[in-house]
Parts: C-alpha cells; structure tokens; sequence
C-alpha cells in the first residue's frame, strides 16, 4: 500500500533547515560487524529508569543474551550480554551525557568463542493479549533506540485512552547520520514485521513508516517487503521531505498528521505513537527470534575519520575500538560526537562506551570547526523566528536571559524550545542561542525546585507550628483539668471535714 | 584520545551580518547608478561626504564606548546607512548637511542607543527627517532630471556647490527644478487641479520623468535582496500594495485632487523605503505578521503626511512613526507556539 494509493496527505512544521546530507559518505561501503573488543562494558541503566539488581556474580561466565540484571517493573530495563565470557565485575566509565559523568557498567571479557543462551522467542504473539507482549518486550531489554533511550515497555502500557495509529520514525534528519537508513535497507522486512508487533502491542489500527524523501530506494524496498507478506494492520509507507528536524517526535507528527502534542501532553494523548525502525526491528528479533537487545547500527562518520561506514557493535563497546574499526581517526580530527552536528554531545573522550541509543559518533576536524568568530549583537533580523520548529521568538528569548529575565523567558515558552540549534545556524551575530536556552531552562528548574523547597519548608514550618499550638492546648486543657479536679478534691475533702465537725458536734452534743 | 567540548550545534553558522550588509549594498548599485545617469555627478559626492561623516562617527563613538573598533566598521552597517542617506540628498545639497545628517543617524539615533541592535529608530531615517527640518530649503533644491534640463553641472561644478554650499558660478534656476511631490504640494496649495500640475514636464506618464528609472532600479535591488533571502516579502509588499490600494481609491474619489497610485509610487521614495529602509532589521518588526503590519503603516502614514501634511514626502516620519510601535506590534503579532492552545 502505497502513500499516494492510501491517500495519505503530508502537512509539514513550522521552520526547520534543509541541510546538505552528507549521509553518503558513510553509505559508499556495505553494513559489517565491528569485531569483539578485548574488553566490553555493558551499561546498567539508560537516561530514564532504575537500574535493575545485578544477576551475576565476578568471576562468573555469562552466554551471550543472558541477563545481567534484573527487571521489577517498566521502568527497570535489563542489560544482557553481548556475547559470551567472563564477568570482571562492576565498573565506573565516563558517560556522554551529562558531560563529565560516570555511568556504572558491568565489564566483562569476551571469551571469543560467543556461545549463546537459547533465543526465547513469544510463541504465537498475535493471539496473545498485549500486556504480555509488552512484559516480553521488557525483559528482553527493548529501549527506544532513536536516542532518548525510553523504556520501550513504559512507552506501550500506559494509562492512556486509545492508540490508533503506530508511527516508525526512520527520518535521520540530521546531516551525517545513516544508520536508520543502513537499517532499513538491510532488514526491511525486520522493520515491518516489528511494526505489527508494536502496533499489536497497543492495539493500534494503522502504522505509518517515514523514510525521508532523499533516501534513494528505501520506500521502494519497504513497499517490497510489505508486499510479499499482507497481514491485518494497516501499513502505509510515507516519504517525508528531509529538512531538519524531521526526525524530531512532535515535528514528524505533525508532518504526518498535520495535529500538533499539546506542549504539556505526550502524542499519546491525540491517540499517536512514535517508535524509531530501529526499536520496531529490535522487537521482532525480540518476539519472532528470540534474541534481547545487545547490539545496534551505528554510523561512525565525518571528515575525522578514515572509513566512514556504519558498523553493527553489540552495547558496550567503547567508542574508540570503533574509531578503529573505521579505520582510526584522519590528521586534524578535533571533536568527537555523539549523535549528530546539530544536536549531538561532544565528547570529552572516546573511552565512552555505546549504549543502545547511541546512534551516530561523528569527528569533526579544525576545517568544519573553523573557529567560531565573535558574537555581535543581534540585529533582530528574525531569521531564527523564521526558521524555529516550536514557532517562538528566539531573539526575544535570548535577549530576555541576557538580561537574567528568567521568569520573561518562561512567559514566552522558553520551556517549550527542543534545542535543535536551528537558530543559532542560522544566526549572522553567531550568537551561540542553544547555550543561552539551555542555561536558562536549567536555572528555571533550579528556582522551581528552590519554589518548591521553599514550599515544603514552609509547610513543615506551618505543621511545626500548628502541632506547638495543639500540644500547648492539650498542655492547657490537662492543667485546667487537674486543677479542677485539685478544686474537686478540696471541695470533697472540706465537705468531709464538715460531716467530721458535725458528727463531733453531734457526738459532743449526745455526750 | 581527549577531546575539548562544547555546545551542539556544531556546525560553523553559515550566515553573517557583514555579508548581509555588503548584500544590501550590492543591491543598491543599480539605483546609484540610475540616480548619476538622471541627476549626474551629485550623487557620487553625497555618496562620498556621506559615507565618510557616518565612518568617522562611527570611529569616534565606538572609541568613545571602548567597542572593538575593526569587529563593528567592517559590519558595513554604517556604510548602509550612510549609502541610504545620500539617496534621499538632493544631489547639489552642501556637505553639512550629510554631516549634521551622519551626527544625528550615527551618534544619536545608533550609537547613543547602544549601537548595533540596539537602535529603536531607523538611523537612516532619523538622519534625514533631522535635515528635513533642519535644512528646508537645501532639501527642497533638486535638480531636474537629464529630461528636462539645460545641461546638468559638471564633475568640477557639482565638487563646488557641494563643497562651498555655493551656487553663483552656476545657471542655478536653469537647472533646478521643485520635485513632483513638491509641485503637487504647492500647487494644491495654489487651487490646482491635479493634472493641470502634472502638465509640468517633470511629469511623465506614469509618474516622474527620470524618478521612475531610479525608482525601477531600486526595485530591480529590491527583488533581487528578496530572492537571496536577505529580505522577506511581508514589509514591502505591506508597503506598496498599501500605497497602490490606498493611492487608487484616494484617486478614484477625486481624480483633480489627488495623484494617480502610479504617481504615489514612482515620485517619492516609498519603494526605496520599501526594500531598504522598511526591511531594517533591527528598527523592524521580527514577526512575519509584525512586518506586514508595519509596512502597512509606513505606507498609510506617508501618504496621509503627503496629502495633509506638511512636508512633501512623509516617508522618514512614516518610518519612525512605525518604529515606536514595534514593541507592541511584536508583541501582539508573535506567533502561536507548537502545542499551546491560545
């Protein structure tokens, strides 16, 4: 079913940047395995959720697929082996993000002889009902693999009404970056039938796959693969014009659907889902093979490096053996990323490790990095306003945080700005936007959070005061108590005196 | 390996003020050029005395402030406005007027606003209406154009009026010639009927003779600024398509009283205004709407100054009338945020 036979019309976003690829240059050589490094580190924990309990043991072997930690509910993903060896134990590596971190990892030695677990596949998987689905999904460690690396079972099962239509996300978007493509030209059939799983899971009536429209042949191949196997759910395939950030959540559904998320709400909530190919590719390896998630396509590119290819290297792997496995790094490499040249993170050093939502490591040399000259300041030209995908002012923004308006910032939806860096490409003073809006939404979150510490201070306080006030009445009320039963008491004991006198008297007077 | 970090997004920024400035200037070659092949060497001095007052204030105040003097006289912003003055000159105007012109454009409406960015008003235009008032009748001195005139003033002749402010060693009232909108002006103050002035020959037919090759150059500039990116189309076309509606229907309710929508057009400097004085950035509009909007008012405002005012052209009035309702403009016009509801 094709987009134009199934009548699906495109709409577009606001702004966004047509940007020279590049995504060829990592596309001229085929797809290979980047071979097992001496050392691996698996990372326990992604960006959102709770690491699991370690299953294993230092000095124990582990099979390839096996869990290494264990998984109480949607949020806890388990990490499993990549492959077969001895586990060394627990271990701090420097992680991407934030800069500067350490994430925990479990080290093991690979053993070379990559002996596997038994793929446990979900037998059946269309006649079951999808919470299991999902429960499968989860403990095969599926996190969404388009970077942000959400727990792909809490993106499935939640409170919300009614999904209905499933979107795969295979617009890349940004320059340099092929691995969604890599992906979908090499396992399209993956991808589709992972597409029916996800759409199973949330009992969603269509799935949409965007593929952008510069990525030659791929509709063509998908359209294929959709061809030779029909099945219920409906499947359209839909070519997305490639202007950055086509990929971004909220701008492709609009793209697709021409509805916008409400800014405090999720897609799910207009009914919409977004999984990246990649996480619909992991499920069917998951449901229909068997096998966890331990490895990904990665594009390891740009001027920096000597063969730039996409690699499949299971989790773990520090990015340098990759470096090597794409033949080292070119004379004058000067910055490593990860991720892509607009919105990626530069690392401090490539002894990071991949995780699974690591898509792209890109090294750039002193020729793209020219140096940035200084700022000037902004003419208000209103290039950024044309060209932002949130429809805001980045000028006025910026001049607000310039100021230290915070609070201005916020009022004109500086928390709604998705940092993509459009503006400041776009910018003639060079002014270097993103830092300012990062900076300020970080200090928005600090005096919220100094809000609301405040607020509990001041409730505690007001409770401290309240229980004093009780405990002096209570303390009041037992005083005047005893008193009056002190009272009581004295009255009973003149009134005995009394009835003494009198029976004296009375004995006085009988005498 | 270690690496230094920074920020995404990583790419050098592909666009500079410096560049959009000397863009800016590019397009306006082929108007300087048309205003020498009309009114001759006058230009080419007012271009000069001009753009060297802006420079030198320009230096002056970015000392004055301990501004880094190389960074800002290369952004060419200067020479914009000084390029944009000389245009609006009569061509044998004395030099002091382009100085008293560049003091108030450069020193107070820029500089003493905070430079670069931070000007409210359009330096340009507040440097021309300063001399409006305060030079009148040099203003009102145009020389007629090549059509019409005796001969213009040579090389040598136009270097002395300009330099002296004299004009003794030349057939001045040979040469000089009201402008049509001044001719419009006093003659609906004499009772005229409109095309009884416009049997004037600085008339032409579908406005004035030799104003419309410059006005035609200038919007040849302005087409090509917009299909660079350099502009967008919201203030122009606010400005002209307000001047052509407006212009008709003033026209239409009384062909003896008011000029032709063609005339309204091609006699002033409302489509010079329209690409390059109603594009300023900084002194503009940042909103698509917001852009629309202004030039809308420049336009309406101009024209009202034009027909009841007391200036022949209103066009810098109109400028910094607008100017003051940026921030409200801007703030009313911003546009709705992705996933808020209004």
């Amino acid at each position: 079913m094709s987009q134009a036979a199934a009548g699906l019309r495109l709409h577009g976003f606001h702004g966004g940047l047509a940007m020279a690829g590049q995504r060829q240059v990592s596309l001229e050589v085929p797809l290979a395995a980047a071979d097992v490094p001496e050392r691996i580190y698996v990372p326990i924990g992604q960006h959102q959720g709770r690491p699991g309990d370690l299953l294993v043991a230092p000095g124990e072997r582990v099979l390839g697929g096996q869990a290494l930690t264990s998984s109480e509910d949607d949020f806890e993903v388990p990490a499993h082996a990549p492959c077969s060896g001895k586990i060394v134990g627990l271990c701090e590596r420097p992680a991407s993000h934030p800069p500067g971190s350490l994430r925990r990892c479990i080290e093991i030695i690979p053993d070379g002889l990559d002996e596997w677990a038994p793929p446990t596949p979900l037998d059946d998987w269309a006649t079951r009902p999808p919470g299991e689905i999902i429960d499968h999904l989860r403990s095969m460690g599926l996190v969404g693999l388009g970077g942000a690396m959400f727990p792909t079972a809490a993106k499935l099962r939640g409170p919300w009404a009614a999904i209905h239509t499933l979107i795969l996300n295979g617009a890349e978007c940004e320059p340099w970056i092929s691995c969604d493509e890599t992906l979908m030209r090499t396992r399209s059939e993956a991808v589709i039938r992972g597409g029916r799983i996800l759409a199973a899971a949330v009992a969603a009536e269509r799935v949409i796959i965007a593929v952008e429209e510069d990525m030659a042949g791929i509709a063509a191949g998908l359209e294929k693969a959709l061809a030779a196997r029909d099945s219920g759910v409906e499947i359209h395939i839909a070519e997305v014009p490639p202007v950055y950030p086509q990929g971004g959540e909220r701008q492709l559904i609009e793209t697709l659907t021409g509805l916008q998320v409400p800014s405090d709400g999720l897609p799910q909530d207009i009914g919409l889902l977004v999984h990246n190919v990649a996480t619909a590719a992991a499920a069917f390896d998951a449901v229909e093979i068997g096998r966890p998630l331990t490895e990904r396509i990665v594009t390891v590119t740009g001027p920096g490096i000597q063969r730039p290819c996409n690699l499949r290297a299971a989790v773990g792997t520090p990015i340098a053996h990759l470096v090597t496995a794409a033949g080292g790094y070119r004379e004058g490499v000067q910055r490593l990323i990860l991720g892509g040249p607009m919105s990626g993170t530069a690392l401090p050093s490539d002894e990071v490790v991949l995780t699974k939502g690591s898509h792209c490591v890109l090294a750039l040399t002193e020729r793209e990095l020219a140096p940035k000259p200084e700022p000037m300041p902004c003419i208000n030209c209103g290039e950024c306003v044309a060209v932002c995908p949130a429809s805001l002012m980045p000028q006025l923004l910026f001049r607000a945080l310039a100021a230290d308006r915070h609070e201005h910032a916020r009022d004109l939806s500086l928390l709604e700005c998705i940092e993509c860096g459009c503006c400041a490409e776009v910018c003639p003073s060079h002014i270097p936007l993103v830092d300012f809006y990062r900076h300020g939404k970080a200090r928005l979150r600090v005096k919220d959070l100094d809000h609301r510490r405040a607020a509990l201070a001041k409730r505690r306080y007001e409770a401290r005061e309240e229980r004093l006030a009780q405990e002096q009445a209570e303390r009041e009320a037992r005083r005047r108590a005893r008193a009056e039963r002190l009272q009581k008491a004295e009255a009973a004991r003149d009134e005995i005196q009394a009835a003494i006198e009198r029976a004296r008297a009375k004995k006085r007077a009988g005498d | 390996m270690e690496f230094s970090t920074a920020g995404a997004p990583h790419l050098p920024p592909g666009n500079r003020v410096d560049r959009i400035m000397r863009r800016v200037l590019y397009a306006l070659i082929p108007g300087i050029l048309a205003h020498w092949l009309v009114f001759g060497w006058g230009i080419v001095f007012q271009l000069t005395v001009a753009v060297g007052f802006a420079l030198l204030f320009e230096w002056l105040m970015l000392r004055a402030r301990q501004r880094p003097v190389r960074v800002f006289l290369s952004d060419y912003s200067v020479v914009v406005t000084a390029v944009l003055f000389a245009l609006c000159m009569p061509p044998l105007a004395p030099w002091w007027v382009a100085a008293v012109g560049m003091l108030f454009a450069v020193v107070i409406a820029k500089h003493l606003y905070g430079g670069l960015g931070y000007n409210l008003f359009n330096p340009t235009m507040v440097g021309v209406a300063a001399v409006i008032i305060a030079f009148p009748v040099e203003l009102s001195l145009w020389l007629a154009p090549r059509s019409v005139s005796p001969g213009l003033p040579g090389f040598l002749d136009t270097a002395r009026a300009i330099l002296t402010g004299s004009t003794g060693h030349l057939d001045y009232d040979a040469i000089t010639r009201a402008t049509p909108l001044d001719l419009l002006r006093t003659g609906a103050m004499d009772q005229l009927r409109t095309p009884e002035i416009q049997q004037d020959a600085v008339f032409s037919r579908f406005g004035a003779a030799g104003w419309d090759w410059i006005v035609l150059a200038y919007l040849a500039g302005g087409l090509w600024l917009l299909q660079q990116g350099v502009i967008r189309w919201q203030a122009p076309t606010g400005v002209i398509l307000t001047t052509l509606l407006v212009g008709s229907l003033l026209w239409l309710s009384g062909t003896d009283v008011y000029p032709s929508p063609s005339l309204q057009l091609f006699a002033g400097s409302l489509v010079l205004a329209a690409f390059f004085i109603v594009t300023d950035p900084v002194s503009g509009s940042a909103t698509p709407r917001g852009r629309l909007i202004f030039g809308i008012g420049v336009a309406l405002i101009t024209l009202a100054i034009r027909q009841w005012g007391g200036f022949p052209d209103g066009v810098a009035f109109g400028v910094l009338l607008m100017n003051m309702f940026v921030p409200l403009i801007d703030r009313y016009t911003q546009p709705r945020v992705y996933g808020v509801r209004r």
